[in-house]
């Protein structure tokens, strides 16, 4: 519906392209440094190094997750499997490894292809049938959410091999400690930053978001690109998942209930249209660390944590809020 | 928003780089490390973090580690899993009060495995961690625990209601709690020693949950399979509420014996009323104060709290049994949480 409204010179013009994947972002990082701000000034721990390596290792899973829902929304789509998916591929990993004998980085690609597959599943239920996406993902979380009981059986997995956990380890950086796994969400989100706004692959998502019909006439491959997306996305919670091993210690097949929820929260609070075609992953990067830095720093402050869902869900209400005046005021 | 929108792109790109920047510089700058915050004067901090916000044993549990710090002078912070089974969110919430500078965490385990890795990297920062009624496993993961004694919990009504059929075959159902859940398993074993039963006599077995409608609906099942039934066995009061609402269904509510678990307000009430014919009731206030208490002590003395305190249980029952003791609903109700 929103997509024959969209100007023609969205499409076309690169700087007004450049301006809205930049824009969104803008009000999200006000709102993050007033967020540090804040709690810098009302907190003697939150201005730490320490401590802001502490927030980016908790928002690391869900950032990860994050980053394939980002995919996902730009096209208009929605993915409700993701934490499931990639608690699958965390038993997977932590099974295969620890009681299946099989090399810990064999389980861990096993594991990371396992949810490339549910992504690629997804994909092609999306787009072949065609099924809407809320309904092929949410088909899918209750699959992945019984195969991760089924295959655990209800056991918690624990004493992994070390290298499952390698990523959770520390290196020393200055007077802080920083996690291994931060860096590889910060590297994924740089990299898909990248192909999004400076390669031909990211130019043809938002051409998909804004209007698959306008993309495919204009000579883009529009099903392999979204099964592609799908895909890639699957791919993105399999390396949740490794995360999640490494940061927890166990196999823990309760893990991810929340998380498509949190992802989608995160992409929301980072500018990103659930409407499709506008946003970055940058964007989500930012919505992740807003959660990240309330659920810190409320807790710093001593506030008790029924809080923190009180101002995610106004933040939610205000961010989509915004997108919606925005789009009233660029027609 | 739509202001800014309209600025030229480079200024705002360069904006958000230069945020982006200084929140990495800060985050690689100076600062201490995240744990043994130095709290300087003042008060001794407190955690507790529990496996939900929104159960009443927790908000119960709250208050109590609430009234303990201000008798103490203490400073409590609480923090608490999104879902029964939520380990990410504890872990979190252990880092963050860590990071808080807590003298000690109290803790109720969502997954008893799970936690114990963060767990052990916040003692190794000198925090005391006590799990309160649910234990960790292995349960010296922990400094202390205190805890209801979940298998004598079991017992006791086990016992009770071997006396209260009076040499009658039982069949009995069991409303349990969740696969590989210790409190449950506990709970259920101790109700099969205390009977003088073994698995093979339970009819039927289902999970709850510890869930109201969700208990309804397995003794509907349950009333299906094996219509004989006699005896039921709930995991907790809301379940047990549920298998009432089940048995008045089919019109058996007067010839089933219900025992249970908790010893909530809602449920001791359900005593009284006849529902439930006796329930055995734990004391989470109690937890929580003591939990308070110790952490107090190791922050003036250094001297650290260890191994099991059993912070009680008590059968309630308004239709003592001969030869097993218990108290009626007046006490119940005036020592019952929620």
């Amino acid at each position: 519906m929103t997509a024959t409204t969209t100007p023609y010179a969205e499409l076309k013009a690169p700087t007004t392209a450049r301006r809205l994947l930049t824009a969104p972002t803008t009000g999200p990082l006000v709102a993050l440094l007033l967020a540090c701000a804040f709690f810098s000034v009302s907190t003697d721990q939150f201005l730490t190094g320490g401590n802001f390596s502490l927030i980016v290792q908790q928002v690391m899973v869900v950032g990860t997750l994050a980053i394939g829902q980002t995919l996902i929304i730009l096209t208009a789509g929605i993915d409700l499997s993701c934490g499931a998916v990639m608690a699958f591929g965390s038993i997977v990993i932590a099974k295969m490894a620890a009681e299946g004998s099989l090399p810990p980085l064999v389980a861990i690609a096993l594991g990371i292809a396992v949810c490339g597959g549910f992504g690629l599943l997804n994909g092609l239920l999306v787009q072949k049938i065609p099924l809407p996406p809320f309904i092929v993902t949410l088909g899918m979380l209750n699959v992945a959410f019984a195969l991760t009981h089924i295959y655990s059986e209800e056991q918690t997995v624990t004493n992994l091999p070390g290298p499952l956990t390698a990523l959770g380890k520390t290196f020393p950086l200055g007077h802080t400690d920083i996690t291994y796994g931060s860096l590889v969400t910060i590297a994924l989100f740089l990299l898909l930053a990248y192909a999004l706004s400076s390669t031909g692959w990211g130019r043809h998502v938002y051409a998909l978001g804004n209007s698959q019909e306008a993309a495919r006439l204009n000579g883009i491959r529009t099903s392999r690109l979204t099964i592609g997306i799908y895909t890639v996305a699957g791919l993105l919670y399999g390396i949740a998942a490794l995360l999640l091993i490494s940061r927890t210690g166990v196999g823990d097949p309760q893990a991810g209930q929340t998380d498509n929820l949190d992802s989608i929260t995160a992409v929301v609070l980072g500018g990103t249209s659930l409407f499709g075609g506008r946003g970055s992953v940058l964007g989500t990067f930012i919505g992740v660390l807003i959660v990240g830095v309330f659920r810190n720093g409320l807790q710093l402050m001593g506030v008790a944590s029924i809080y923190q869902t009180l101002i995610t869900g106004v933040l939610v209400i205000l961010a989509v809020t915004v997108d919606q005046l925005s789009r009233k005021k660029a027609r | 928003m739509s202001r800014i929108s309209r600025l030229p792109a480079p200024l705002l790109r360069a904006a958000a780089c230069t945020g982006v920047a200084a929140l990495a510089l800060t985050a690689c700058g100076s600062g201490s490390g995240s744990g043994t915050a130095s709290t300087g004067s003042g008060s001794v901090k407190v955690g507790l973090i529990t496996k939900t916000d929104t159960n009443p044993f927790f908000v119960k549990m709250k208050e109590g580690a609430e009234k303990a710090a201000k008798e103490n002078g203490a400073q409590l912070s609480t923090a608490a899993g999104k879902f029964d089974g939520d380990n990410a969110g504890q872990v979190t919430a252990i880092e963050n009060m860590v990071a808080a500078g807590v003298k000690g965490i109290l803790i109720t385990p969502s997954d008893s495995k799970a936690i114990v890795p963060a767990i052990q990297k916040a003692r190794a920062k000198g925090v005391l961690v006590i799990a309160l009624d649910t234990p960790t496993e292995p349960e010296s993961a922990v400094d202390a625990l205190f805890a209801t004694d979940n298998l004598k919990a079991g017992q006791l009504i086990g016992e009770y209601a071997k006396a209260a059929m009076k040499g009658k075959t039982a069949k009995i159902a069991a409303l349990d709690l969740a696969p590989g859940v210790s409190v449950g398993v506990q709970r259920h074993n101790g109700f099969l020693k205390g009977f003088g039963a073994t698995d093979k006599d339970v009819v039927c077995a289902q999970d709850t949950g510890g869930d109201q409608a969700k208990g309804q609906t397995a003794m509907e099942n349950c009333l299906q399979k094996a219509p004989g039934i006699n005896v039921v066995y709930t995991i907790n009061e809301p379940a047990a509420l549920g298998a009432y609402t089940a048995l008045k269904a089919k019109g058996r509510e007067k010839d089933v014996l219900i025992v249970s678990v908790d010893g909530g307000c809602t449920g001791t009430q359900a005593v009284k009323d006849g529902k439930i014919a006796a329930t055995s009731q734990q004391y989470p206030l109690k937890m929580a104060a003591e939990g308070v208490k110790a952490v107090v002590t190791y922050a003036k003395d250094g001297k650290k709290a260890s191994g099991y305190t059993d912070t009680g249980v008590t059968l309630i029952s308004d239709k003592a049994q001969d030869g097993v003791t218990s108290k009626d609903t007046a006490y119940g109700l005036e020592n019952c949480w929620g």
